[in-house]
Parts: C-alpha cells; sequence; structure tokens
C-alpha cells in the first residue's frame, strides 16, 4: 500500500476525466454517475489513509520517490503527514459532496464534471507532493478549471469573477515560482551533489541561511503567493467577487478547500525552509492576522448578500489560522514548545474546521437561492417555520462558525488563542474583538433568514430534499464530533506540529 | 454514588437527543421522557447529597479527570468534582429544573413547537448540570456557553414575534461581551499556571503564585490572581446580569413563563455568582483583594439601581426581571464582602422563592392573558393558590422571619456588616427596597377591586398548581439549614482551600432587617391600598417627581446610551470598512486591473505606429523608392545608352574638374 496510494488517490479523478469523454453528451446521467463513481475512491481511500497514518511515529509516510526529469532533479515526490491527512480527508469529502450536491447541473453537464474532476486532482497533488516542480504544476492545475467553472457556470458577472481570480492567483504563482527557483539553485542535494526540486532536502538545508536579505526577499515572494490564496488582508477582494459568481459547489470547493492550500503553503513551505525570515517578520503576519480578523467580521457585518457575507466571513475565520501560525513562529523565549504546538493545533484544527462549516454554509445558500432565487437577507424571514429543517441544520452552521463550544470551530479557536496569548496578551485581546463581532453579524443573519413573521411570499417553498439532506448531514455530523471529541484529528495534527515548533523552540 | 455523577447531565441530554428526533412520537409528546430524565437526574442528586450529609464535615470531593484535547506533549483536561458547593447547587437545578417541566405541560399546552420546548428545557438542564460538575475552567467555559445558547434558543422561541428575536439576540450578544471576559481569564490562568484544571488552578500553591506575580496592565500593576479573577468576573457580570451588562435580562422576559422562571430567574442567572464562588480563591488571594471590592461594589450598585427600577414597571414579569437582578447584586455583595457561605446561601433561597413568583407569575398570565398589572387586581378571590404561594414567597423574598429569605439576607447583611458598612447600609436599604416594590406588585396584582372588567381570570390547572406548592414549601423552609447556633449550610460548604470567617448571629442585625422590610411593605400599603394613594398620586405631577420617575420608568436611559455609543457606531463602522474594502482595496485592485489595461493599449499604440510602424516606414520607403526608381527600367536600349553615356561625360567632367 505504500507506494500506491498516494499516486491512486491524485490520479483516479484524472482518470475520471479520460472515461468522461468518452460518454456522449447527452447521456447526461451516465455522466454524472461517473463522476461521482471516479471520486468515490480517494474518499474511501482518504479515510483509510486516515487510520493508517501513524501519529506515534510522525514524520512522512507513504512516501514515494521515482525519478521524472533527473537531469534538472525533478522526481515524482509524495508523501504525507499529519498536516496533509486531514486535508486530503477535506478534499475527498467536499469533491463527493459537491458532485452530489451538482446533480441539478444540466447545462452542459459533461465540461462541468470534467472540470471538477480535473480540479480534484489538481488539489490532491498539491497536499501530497514534496517535489517543488510537481507541486507548482499541481497548484497550476486546480486554478484553471476553477476559472471556467466560475466563468461558465456563475452568476452575472461571472467573467470580470473568473479573470479577476486567476489574474490575481497567478500573480501570487508568479512570485512563488520566482522563489522556488532561488531555492532550487541556492541548495544542493547532499545525496547527489546537483540542485533539487525535493521539498524536505531544501528545508532541511536551510537555503540562505545567513544571507538574510536574500532570504526575506525569498520570504515576501512565498508570502505574496500562499497570502492571495488564504487570502489575508488586504489580498482578499477577489474572494468575495468570486464566490459570489460561482456556482454553489464551486464556492464549497473555493472556500472549503482552494484557501487551505495557501494556508497549507506557509506550514510545508514557508515556516520549515525559512523559519529565520518567518520569525523576524511574525509581528507582520500577526497584524495582517488580526486585520483579516476584525475587518472581515465588520464588513461581513456589513453585507445584505448572503453569499458575500460568508465570503467575507471566511476572511474572518482564515484570520484565525494566520494568527495561530503567527504565534507559533513568535521570537518570545516564554513561549514553549507545548505552546507553539498548541497555536499550530489552531491553526490547522481550524484549517479543517473551517472547511467543513463554511462548506455546509455554501451549500445551505444553494439550497435556499434554488428556492428563493435571491440571496438578499433584507428579503427574507420567518422561514425557521415554514423550513424547519433547513432552519435547524443553518443555524447549527452559523452557530459552529460563531464558534460555540461543542463544535470543531470553538476548539479551534480555542487553541490559537491559547498559544497567541503566550506569545502576546495584546494580539489575543485584540482577536477576542473578533468573537463578539461574529457572534453579532451570525446571529444578525440568522435573525434576517429565519426569524421574525414569516414572509407570505415564500409561503410555497419546500423543506429540503433528499439528496440536500445527503450532503449535509456529514459536514455537520463532522463539526459535532471533533467539537466533542477533537483527539482522533489533533493526535495526527499534533504530530506535525510538534515537528515545526521545535524548529522554533530554544533547545527545542 | 458519587462515581456515577457524570449521569446527572447525561441523562437530560439523552432526553433532548430523544425529542429533538422523535418529537410528538414520544409519550407525552417529549414532555413525560424529558420529566422522567430530570427525574432521575434529581434522584442521582438526592442520593449523593444524602451520602455526603451522612459523612458531615469529613466529605471528601471525588474528582475524576480524563484527557481530551492532546497539544504538543501536553493535555487540555475534561472532568467533574462532587464537592458540597456541587451538590448544593445540583439539588437546586434539579428540583428547580423538574418543577418548571412539570408546569410546562399545562403553560405551554397546545403550543405548535411543544416538543421543541421540552427539548431544549432538557438540554438546558443538562448542560447547566455540566458547568455545576465541571473541574476544569474550560468544561465551565463549554457549559457556559451551552447555557448561553438555550437561553437564546428559548427566549427565542417565538421567533414569530419581533420583540422576542430581538431579545434573543440581544442576550446572546452582550452576554457574550462578558464571556469575552472569562475567556480571557482562563488565558491569564493557563500563562500563569500552564493549566486549566481546577483543582490546580485553585490549590494553595497556584493561587500564591499568580498573587505574587505582578502584571503592569497600562498604568496599574496588578497581580495576576487579580487579572484572571476580574476576568473571571466580568463574565459573571454578563451572565448574573450585573451592572452594566444587565440590560439583556428584562427583555428575555420574552421568552415563555417557565424559561423565565428556571433559566433567567433560579438557574442559570445565578452561574455567575456560583462560578465567582467556584474559583473564590482567587478572588481571594489576599484580603479585601481588589477583586473582591470589585465584586462587593458592582453587587451593590447593580442591587439597588434594579430595585429602583422596580418601583416603575408595570409588567409583571419585568418587576420580577428587576427583582432578579438586584438580589444577585446582593448575592455578590455577599461574596465581594467575604461571605462565600452568604452568596450561596442566598442563590439556594433565591432560586426556591424566585422560581416560585415567576411560576405564579405565569400563572397569573395564563389565567388573564395579560401581563400589566394595571389591568389586574382582585384575583386573590379567582386564584387563591396562586395568591397564596405568590404571597409566602413574596415574604420570602422581602426577607420576613421565619422565611427563606430571611435567613440568607441576615446573612449578608452580618457579613457585610463586619467587612464593609457602605455595603451594609447599601443593604439595608436594598432590603427595604425590595419590601416595597414586591408589596406593590402584590397588591396591585391580587388585592383590591379588578380593574378591567374583560378580564375573567381563572384558577390554572392542577399541574400548574403543585409545583407552585411544592416551591412555596421550599421558600418556607429551605433557610432553616442555616440557623443560628448550628449552621449546617456553611458546615457543609467548608472547604480547606479557604479561610472562611464566620460571625456570630446578631439580634441587632436580624432586627434592623426585619425592621426596614416590615417598613417597606407597610409604606407599599400606605401608597397603593389607603387615600393615601391620591397625595402620592398628586405628588408625582410635581415636575422634579416626573423627571425622577421618567429616568427610572426608562431603565436610566441605558439601552438608549448604549445605542448612541456602542450600536450605531459599530453600524457605521461596518459601512465605513465595506466602504474602504469597495473603493479603496479593492478599488486598487482594479486601479492595476485598469493601468495594466491602459500601458497595453499605449503598448499597443506605441506597437501599432511606432514599433510596427518604423518596420511599416521602411517598407514605405523602400517601395516608394521602388515605384520612383521602376520608371528608369524601360526597357529601351537607347534610353540606357544615353544614360550611359551622360554618366561617362559626368565622370569625365568630374575627373577633369577635380584634376585641373
Amino acid at each position: 500500500m505504500d507506494s500506491w496510494i498516494l499516486t491512486t488517490i491524485t490520479f483516479t479523478p484524472l482518470l475520471g476525466t479520460i472515461v468522461l469523454m468518452l460518454i456522449p453528451r447527452e447521456k447526461v446521467s451516465a455522466i454524472k454517475w461517473t463522476a461521482l463513481l471516479f471520486s468515490l475512491p480517494p474518499l474511501a481511500l482518504s479515510i483509510i489513509l486516515w487510520f493508517a497514518y501513524d501519529w506515534h511515529k510522525g514524520g512522512m509516510q507513504f512516501t514515494v520517490n521515482a525519478p521524472w526529469i533527473r537531469d534538472i532533479g525533478v522526481y515524482y515526490r509524495m508523501g504525507v503527514d499529519g498536516l496533509s491527512v486531514p486535508m486530503i480527508f477535506l478534499t475527498a469529502l467536499l469533491t463527493t459532496l459537491s458532485i452530489i450536491y451538482s446533480w441539478i447541473i444540466n447545462e452542459r453537464p459533461k465540461e462541468y464534471f470534467w472540470l471538477f474532476l480535473l480540479l480534484a486532482t489538481g488539489m490532491f497533488g498539491v497536499f501530497t507532493s514534496l517535489d517543488y516542480f510537481l507541486f507548482y504544476v499541481f497548484w497550476e492545475v486546480g486554478l484553471i478549471p476553477m476559472y471556467f467553472l466560475i466563468g461558465i457556470w456563475g452568476g452575472a458577472r461571472r467573467e470580470y469573477a473568473a479573470i479577476k481570480f486567476v489574474l490575481y492567483t497567478l500573480v501570487g504563482s508568479v512570485a512563488m515560482l520566482l522563489a522556488i527557483l532561488a531555492m532550487y539553485f541556492n541548495v544542493t542535494d547532499p545525496a547527489t551533489g546537483r540542485h533539487t526540486f525535493d521539498m524536505m532536502v531544501i528545508a532541511a538545508q536551510k537555503p540562505f541561511a545567513h544571507a538574510h536579505n536574500i532570504q526575506s526577499l525569498i520570504f515576501w515572494a512565498l508570502f505574496i503567493g500562499f497570502a492571495i490564496k488564504v487570502p489575508v488582508w488586504p489580498f482578499h477582494t477577489w474572494l468575495p467577487d468570486a464566490h459570489v459568481e460561482a456556482p454553489t459547489a464551486g464556492s464549497v470547493i473555493l472556500a472549503g478547500v482552494l484557501l487551505k492550500m495557501g494556508a497549507y503553503g506557509f506550514l510545508r513551505v514557508l515556516l520549515p525552509t525559512l523559519p529565520w525570515a518567518s520569525t523576524h517578520y511574525w509581528t507582520a503576519i500577526a497584524i495582517l492576522a488580526l486585520i483579516s480578523i476584525i475587518y472581515g467580521a465588520l464588513v461581513a457585518m456589513a453585507q445584505t448578500d448572503l453569499k458575500k457575507l460568508i465570503a467575507y466571513s471566511s476572511v474572518n475565520h482564515m484570520g484565525y489560522v494566520m494568527l495561530g501560525i503567527a504565534a507559533a513562529v513568535s521570537p518570545i523565549a516564554a513561549v514553549n514548545l507545548d505552546n507553539r504546538a498548541v497555536a499550530l493545533n489552531g491553526a490547522m484544527l481550524q484549517m479543517f474546521s473551517h472547511g467543513i462549516i463554511t462548506g455546509a454554509l455554501f451549500l445551505l445558500v444553494g439550497v435556499i437561492y434554488e428556492r428563493a432565487h435571491t440571496r438578499n437577507l433584507n428579503e427574507f424571514g420567518g422561514l425557521w417555520a415554514r423550513l424547519p429543517l433547513f432552519g435547524s441544520i443553518f443555524i447549527t452552521a452559523c452557530l459552529a462558525s460563531l464558534g460555540l463550544p461543542g463544535m470543531s470551530g470553538f476548539i479551534a479557536e480555542l487553541m490559537v488563542f491559547l498559544g497567541t496569548f503566550k506569545a502576546s496578551v495584546l494580539f489575543a485581546g485584540l482577536g477576542t474583538i473578533g468573537i463578539v463581532v461574529t457572534a453579532a453579524y451570525l446571529l444578525w443573519t440568522i435573525q434576517r433568514i429565519l426569524l421574525g413573521p414569516a414572509n407570505p411570499k415564500y409561503e410555497k417553498l419546500l423543506d429540503m430534499d433528499g439528496r440536500e439532506i445527503l450532503v449535509l448531514t456529514p459536514l455537520v455530523a463532522l463539526m459535532l464530533l471533533f467539537g466533542l471529541w477533537p483527539a482522533p484529528i489533533l493526535q495526527i495534527i499534533n504530530s506535525s506540529s510538534v515537528q515545526i515548533a521545535r524548529l522554533f523552540t530554544i533547545g527545542g | 454514588m458519587s462515581e456515577y455523577a457524570w449521569l446527572i447531565p447525561l441523562i437530560p441530554f439523552l432526553a433532548f437527543v430523544a425529542i429533538i428526533f422523535a418529537g410528538r412520537r414520544l409519550p407525552g409528546h417529549g414532555a413525560y421522557v424529558a420529566i422522567a430524565g430530570m427525574s432521575a437526574s434529581l434522584l442521582i442528586s438526592l442520593v449523593i447529597a444524602a451520602g455526603a450529609i451522612t459523612h458531615g464535615g469529613h466529605f471528601e470531593p471525588v474528582v475524576r479527570t480524563a484527557a481530551w484535547i492532546p497539544y504538543g506533549y501536553s493535555t487540555l483536561n475534561v472532568g467533574f468534582t462532587v464537592d458540597a458547593l456541587a451538590i448544593v447547587m445540583l439539588i437546586v437545578v434539579t428540583v428547580v429544573a423538574l418543577m418548571v417541566q412539570v408546569y410546562s405541560i399545562g403553560y405551554m399546552h397546545g403550543d405548535a413547537r411543544y416538543p421543541r420546548f421540552f427539548a431544549f428545557l432538557s438540554m438546558f438542564s443538562a448542560a447547566m448540570l455540566g458547568l455545576v460538575l465541571a473541574n476544569n475552567l474550560l468544561v465551565i467555559y463549554i457549559c457556559w456557553e451551552l447555557v448561553g445558547l438555550c437561553s437564546y434558543l428559548l427566549i427565542g422561541f417565538w421567533f414569530e414575534r419581533p420583540t422576542a428575536m430581538r431579545a434573543a439576540k440581544k442576550a446572546f450578544l452582550v452576554t457574550r461581551v462578558g464571556d469575552v471576559g472569562l475567556f480571557l481569564g482562563m488565558l491569564t490562568i493557563y500563562m500563569g499556571i500552564g493549566s486549566l484544571d481546577l483543582q490546580t488552578v485553585l490549590s494553595h500553591e497556584s493561587v500564591s503564585t499568580m498573587a505574587k506575580t505582578i502584571v503592569s496592565v497600562g498604568p496599574w500593576a496588578l497581580p495576576l490572581a487579580a487579572l484572571a479573577s476580574l476576568g473571571i468576573f466580568w463574565g459573571a457580570v454578563g451572565k448574573s446580569a450585573q451592572f452594566p451588562l444587565h440590560v439583556w435580562l428584562p427583555d428575555a422576559m420574552e421568552g415563555p413563563t417557565p424559561v423565565s422562571a428556571l433559566i433567567h430567574a433560579a438557574t442559570m442567572v445565578a452561574a455567575g455568582v456560583y462560578l465567582v464562588a467556584r474559583t473564590y480563591p482567587l478572588f481571594a488571594y489576599s484580603d479585601h483583594s481588589i477583586s473582591l471590592n470589585v465584586v462587593a461594589y458592582t453587587g451593590a450598585i447593580t442591587a439597588l439601581m434594579a430595585a429602583t427600577i422596580g418601583f416603575t414597571q408595570y409588567d409583571i414579569k419585568r418587576v420580577l426581571a428587576y427583582s432578579t437582578i438586584s438580589q444577585l447584586g446582593f448575592m455578590m455583595m455577599g461574596l465581594g464582602v467575604g461571605g462565600y457561605v452568604a452568596g450561596m446561601f442566598h442563590l439556594m433561597t433565591h432560586a426556591f422563592f424566585k422560581a416560585n413568583l415567576f411560576l405564579g407569575s405565569g400563572s397569573v398570565i395564563h389565567g388573564t392573558g395579560t401581563q400589566d398589572i394595571r389591568e389586574m387586581g382582585g384575583l386573590k378571590k379567582h386564584m387563591p393558590r396562586t395568591f397564596w404561594t405568590f404571597i409566602i414567597a413574596t415574604a420570602a423574598l422581602a426577607g420576613i422571619f421565619p422565611l427563606a429569605g430571611f435567613w440568607s439576607k441576615d446573612e449578608i447583611l452580618l457579613t457585610a456588616f463586619h467587612a464593609d458598612k457602605t455595603i451594609f447600609y447599601a443593604g439595608v436599604i436594598g432590603a427595604f427596597m425590595t419590601a416595597f416594590y414586591m408589596s406593590r406588585l402584590c397588591i396591585l396584582t391580587f388585592l383590591g377591586e379588578p380593574r378591567d372588567e374583560h378580564i375573567h381570570a381563572h384558577e390554572s390547572p392542577r399541574v400548574m398548581t403543585v409545583p407552585l406548592i411544592v416551591l412555596a414549601f421550599l421558600a418556607v423552609v429551605a433557610g432553616w439549614v442555616g440557623l443560628p447556633g448550628k449552621n449546617l449550610f456553611a458546615e457543609f460548604l467548608h472547604t480547606d482551600l479557604l479561610h472562611l470567617e464566620h460571625h456570630a448571629f446578631s439580634l441587632g442585625i436580624a432586627a434592623v432587617g426585619t425592621a426596614v422590610a416590615l417598613f417597606g411593605v407597610l409604606l407599599a400599603y400606605i401608597v397603593y391600598m389607603t387615600p393615601a394613594s391620591r397625595t402620592v398620586a398628586a405628588l408625582g405631577q410635581i415636575s422634579v417627581f416626573r423627571f425622577i420617575h421618567s429616568l427610572v420608568y426608562n431603565k436610566y436611559w441605558l439601552d438608549e446610551i448604549y445605542g448612541v455609543i456602542i450600536i450605531r457606531p459599530l453600524f457605521a463602522v461596518t459601512r465605513w470598512m465595506f466602504a474602504i474594502d469597495r473603493w479603496i482595496i479593492d478599488g486598487t485592485v482594479n486601479a492595476v486591473g485598469w493601468l495594466t489595461v491602459a500601458i497595453s493599449r499605449v503598448q499597443g499604440w506605441v506597437d501599432k505606429w511606432i514599433v510596427d510602424g518604423l518596420v511599416n516606414l521602411i517598407g514605405i520607403v523602400t517601395r516608394g523608392a521602388g515605384l520612383i526608381l521602376r520608371r528608369t527600367q524601360t526597357g529601351v536600349a537607347q534610353q540606357y545608352a544615353m544614360v550611359m553615356l551622360l554618366g561617362l561625360l559626368a565622370l569625365v567632367y568630374f575627373y577633369l574638374i577635380r584634376a585641373g
């Protein structure tokens, strides 16, 4: 199993795209079933991976290392650790659920599902590859299908949003590519004596360890690449536009997985490879994180479009991920290994948790938009009485999003704050402003949609159907499971956190 | 039996799960399941209490802990403790919750969401009991938030009513402002000693470490223990509706009345008081610590402020709500002056008689269909059971000998007298005011003649009046566990973590307390039942009094002040931020895009007219030259010969001139 599991997870959807091409475009049902069928093996394997990963041992497991373009040090290198295992599961789950939700897509279904499967391969590849060349290829593969998904199946301003999304992200990618090349030429693999794209070797060699100016430059180049994806304030404005215009399943993947790739980049690339610069600029990261938290919450509160509100709430929630990352690399000596690890655990759990919570919220927006044909918060009201099941699940997801204890988001935010408080009481204190404002805008949203006198316009709306219940149940179950019993995910995550934390702990 | 204390919150939680999923298919549409669960919890609590009491003062707390959140090489834990403090709360919560659930069968009869009501009540009980048993600040925080959630869901139970949904949101948000304090207090403790387990946090070593660690906060230097306890207290201020975060509680009366009785009078709002008691060693890190003074004075301000508002309200539930705020202030006062036992004692007695009063008011509302006491009057005849139980509970609250409230209020006054005279006088004034506004309420509701002939009052069904009788009984006897001489309650709550001073019963203080209470009753009788009421009404026309009345009636305009200084600025800020986002940040992005397009246009122009233009120019010139030169290519030999000849002549001429 060691050698093939990651490859199978990554390339099964790609295989699916080939099979899809062989199906005539009129056979809509066959197309949908094929897409679903090819999304299931990665899901099953990602669950197996979860249980098979030995977190006692930690480190990279299920590694593959095969020559690809040997002359320039490009290898087919794959492997997973506690950081990537939950991300792979999240990707597989959201992909499958998105495909099921997209059963209602009847406009050019063949292209739609084809792009969806291609997107899945790109996302899996980012989380599994351990070679910068491979990583970069998958990174870009994940970008282009989303461009078409927004641009073809999107809303009224879809072309503007799609182009903005692609160009913005490409700017980041270019910066990242330059940084990768600079690191490539600075490092030689001690085993072969050549330059290498091996992520682990480069991280171990610490490029530009003593050339602090260059290291700073590389740091900021990578920072831009990842920060745009997260997105960190002020690089976030592509997000509301992309979300508002994207089809429901596109929003789910965008918020659920693509944003995580940015945070993943910080944890996989920046922190282990450039520890000096990460620590040196921790205040800047923390301040941008805090701005994202508070500003994201405040701007979310000003929204009348439900989808845009949730988009801004993503800026707010991803801010906690960044705050945890910043706290973990702070130069303050009193912050010990456990404190750093708790901050990182918080950041990584928040990545997962935000994926399922926001994924659920976007699905719920889709559910209500399909019925009411509006997302304007001021046009709803009193829907809970009319749609009890939708209302209950919507409230549950909103409460999870505002960090209610008993749900996964709370544990994540708690851990981020535990870690941050030791690094900086001020930063932790400011971060709590976000807690209150987040509660305010989400409760206000609940009120405007579900509570109050019933709007007679929506008297005939039907409650959720079987397909919608099917896609939302696993997400709600996971919010509760990891909120009540977080150990199964935290043990895995912690094995990676400790490794990163050790790099930043004096005498660790 | 204490080993199985975890069953106490678990059973109501399972009832919640069952009712949420099975609902109407369950016996009694879910009500019987909820009641059965609550009875089981009550039974276990009673067995545990009996076991503890038979052990007398040597009862060893049972502590169980399990790892919950792993991080680094440590864990955050969950666990429970069964000690005296927990047992007192267990009994209070289970008894009141059971009575309220039984009562709700009658009160909520016919409601469209009847099963959901019982589900939420069960979940609330589970969270509240979990809060009581928790031995870890993190678990306390979790349950603390969950009771808040249930409160939100139950205040907004009739969510079609805009007032109810706004009240629910207000309650959640205002208490969450407090919760941030508790959260930061928790983080402070974690930073100080690296643990959240209460047996570690409250140990003598930890407390003295935190008392010795001085932290500078702006211009002040405070011990870590003070910071932590003040953070915790800020959480209690939110939950227990202390000034300045009390504004949510009166609005919370929009919820069904059983909810007001259970959550917003007897149990959840007392959780803040309980939390202060639970973490008392952190507050009492030194004698007369800053934290204790803050607690005492916040309590005093709250007690007096809420009591004055209670004078002026006409909604039966709102009068009781302000009374609750005021009594919670009393409990805080007691804790703040070192009366750990006194505060908890008052919490217990108050729970019984205040639950009784609220359920009584619910019975009145049920029987008359109104909440406005101006439309009531003379209900004594029509609702005898409700009347008598209400009167007993009122007497208990007013502190009339020998009812429950007398003993607990006396305990607070006694402690305050020895610790801080200002607090003592505030307590005495508060006791007088309590007696006055409660008597006013009883007189206007039950005595005199009916003031609205449209109301045909009727007594409530037995399922509602039996809980009233049980609670009235407790309102009489609950104080007897803390009699002078042998104070069983104080002995029971004794803990090694605290050095508690106990003051001997003072007849003088008891006499003062009783005198002011009787004076309050008498004054209310004179003002509302005798011809003097006309004089009072005339006095009320004087402008100074009118202004004072309107100030107090409008709750010191605190809601309006918050609206102006917090809510409206917040909304303005959100709009500005969004404008900044749209026009400046996204504007920059779009400007970059626009600029790129513009530059590319310029480049396109340059490319077309200059770069390509040059290329074309060369072409044009070449072509032009070709066109001109083409004319020479005539193909006529004679012409070529002529040109050659002319050229030759020119050369000859040139060289001859040069040579010459």
